[in-house]
């Protein structure tokens, strides 16, 4: 069966040489640590418990274990676009993390090209500073140069649209809609080329239209990417965008291959799940 | 737990260092390793756009909502230096025998502030940071120092209110105040250093943020903010009263005085004050560097 073999996407154009790999992905585990929880749920006497037995075991010292991504491997090539799915809770986003670095690994490696990066910048942003003044934040977060962002200003706020009614890119970000902040926010993380882009259900946002610009945002920023994840839980986005899926269920890799057979496989499990 | 796994379809699991052979003959390098120090510095020195653009924007979030905005500034270290003149210089009476008893007290509290938010600020920096941590990529270190950046600049703003102060009560204008830009550069270091030690501790152990404000109390009380080191340890044992002003905060705070208060002269100092100045902040910031750096690549982890 093609999907049980690690790399079994349709070759590229140049099928005659290797393909070069941009992440490679080795027996990866992840595992949160959680204190205050176990027996005592963060009691007084389950604390001290905690500190008295430092580096005995964690779990009788209240520490609670989470294994969220357990033994994954795969590879990804230069000009893939991959979906992540899988039910809530197992493991997508955490995966994404660890791939961008972000995120310590307990065991395995993770290898990459460059620097993969998350589209996101909502941490930077600050919604008592104006949006003008978030744009230029957040672009400085993401890395980009002051010259950069100057040449690229204008086409943030047209894209994101902010000021179709009306000049709202001088007010403060807390004074947005919900819808508005979103649109700001992908408009600015979407303004950097990035060699992997990981992308965590970032098509969600906004009304249709802006949907609509979002995806063709993301088809462009491929373009120039060598390589795309996508963590989305639209099959039909993961269908439009990526020629292979990684199945994770609670943190084990469950199938990996092209888009159509994951799904199909993937849609069964979960239409099954919901007939119990 | 309603749904049962069926058993994953068997998967072809590579052999081991297959995939780390692969991935070295492509030259990929492993997510998220550590740089070495040089390489450290040099991201750091690319992102110093954003270290002063995200102290800036602390700094004008912080009172944008409030009514007299930026107007506080100012007013809150005021209002702090006039509590401690009433408690202090007033029922208290510590400013029998200190000359020019307001400047004396306002600088010691203006410095003492200066430190004091920028180590609360450091502790908090990565554990109050972690949605900044997990989704983007910077040399972590540009954060607790971006935090200091923030409380110089809160600092600078005060020291407005301090010259309108000390022209006020009549202390004259001199080439000394000069002095005052290289005893904040050795103040700004030493902070930004303490800064990074306890934004590592804070990361791992966020309880420091707890224990803090009672350590940083006790500190202010011993470093002679709003009482005279000098006065009080006359009839003192020797070795206490070097202890007392040799601490860092306490040299600082005097450097401080004596470059801008004519009355509290070179007398009052210790010996080789620079020197030690110079010395703490030197050992503060390479050594909180050091101390951060070696745990870069842990931060982030819940």
């Amino acid at each position: 069966m093609a999907e049980q073999t690690i790399s079994p996407v349709p070759a590229p154009q140049d099928a005659s040489a290797e393909r070069v790999p941009t992440v490679v992905a080795d027996r990866v585990d992840i595992v949160y640590r959680v204190n205050g929880t176990g027996a005592g749920r963060g009691s007084a006497t389950a604390a001290l418990n905690r500190i008295l037995r430092r580096g005995k075991a964690e779990k009788a010292a209240g520490v609670r274990r989470v294994h969220a991504v357990k033994k994954v491997s795969f590879v990804a090539h230069r000009g893939e676009a991959i979906g992540l799915i899988g039910s809530n809770g197992s493991g997508k986003s955490t995966l994404l993390k660890a791939v961008a670095g972000l995120l310590p690994v307990e065991n395995g490696h993770i290898y990459t090209d460059g620097q993969p990066s998350l589209l996101g910048v909502n941490a930077a942003l600050m919604s008592d500073l104006t949006g003008e003044r978030n744009v230029h934040l957040g672009g400085l977060a993401m890395g980009m140069s002051r010259e950069q962002i100057k040449e690229r200003y204008q086409d943030i706020v047209d894209f994101s649209g902010i000021n179709e009614k009306g000049d709202f890119i001088t007010l403060p970000m807390r004074t947005y809609s919900s819808g508005m902040a979103a649109r700001l926010r992908f408009s600015i993380a979407a303004a950097k080329d990035h060699d992997v882009l990981l992308i965590d259900e970032a098509l969600a946002t906004g009304d249709r239209s802006f949907q609509k610009r979002s995806e063709a945002r993301i088809r462009e920023l491929r373009k120039h990417a060598g390589t795309v994840f996508l963590v989305s839980h639209n099959n039909n986005s993961i269908r439009d965008t990526c020629e292979r899926a990684l199945w994770l269920e609670r943190g084990e890799l469950r199938m990996d291959g092209p888009t159509e057979d994951v799904l199909k496989e993937y849609e069964a499990f979960t239409g099954d799940r919901k007939k119990k | 737990m309603s749904q049962v796994l069926d058993a994953p379809p068997p998967m072809q699991v590579p052999a081991d260092g297959d995939l780390a052979a692969l991935a070295a003959r492509h030259g990929l390098t492993v997510s998220g390793a550590r740089p070495s120090v040089p390489a450290y510095v040099r991201q750091l020195w690319d992102r110093r756009h954003f270290i002063t653009a995200f102290a800036t924007a602390k700094l004008t979030a912080q009172y944008s909502q409030a009514k007299l905005g930026q107007l506080w500034q100012v007013m809150t270290p005021l209002l702090n230096a006039a509590v401690y003149y009433f408690i202090f210089g007033v029922l208290l009476g510590t400013k029998r025998g200190v000359a020019d008893f307001i400047p004396f007290l306002v600088t010691g509290v203006f410095v003492w502030t200066f430190t004091q938010s920028s180590i609360m600020a450091g502790t908090r920096a990565i554990s109050g940071n972690l949605g900044l941590v997990r989704a983007l990529h910077f040399p972590r270190a540009a954060l607790p120092i971006s935090f200091c950046l923030q409380q110089l600049q809160q600092l600078l703003f005060s020291m407005l209110a301090l010259i309108a102060i000390i022209l006020c009560v009549g202390v004259p204008v001199s080439a000394s105040w000069l002095l005052a830009l290289p005893a904040l550069v050795l103040q700004f270091v030493f902070n930004a250093g303490v800064s990074m030690v306890l934004a590592r501790m804070g990361a791992k152990t966020p309880d420091i943020a707890q224990l803090m404000p009672f350590l940083l109390r006790t500190w202010m009380y011993v470093s002679g903010v709003m009482w005279s080191i000098d006065q009080h340890t006359k009839d003192q044992p020797r070795a206490l009263s070097l202890l007392l002003e040799y601490n860092p905060a306490a040299l600082y705070i005097d450097l401080m005085r004596f470059a801008l208060i004519d009355s509290f002269g070179a007398d009052k100092l210790p010996p080789h004050v620079w020197l030690a100045a110079a010395g703490w902040a030197v050992a503060a910031g390479i050594g909180g560097f050091i101390y951060f750096w070696k745990a870069e690549e842990t931060y982030g982890r819940g």
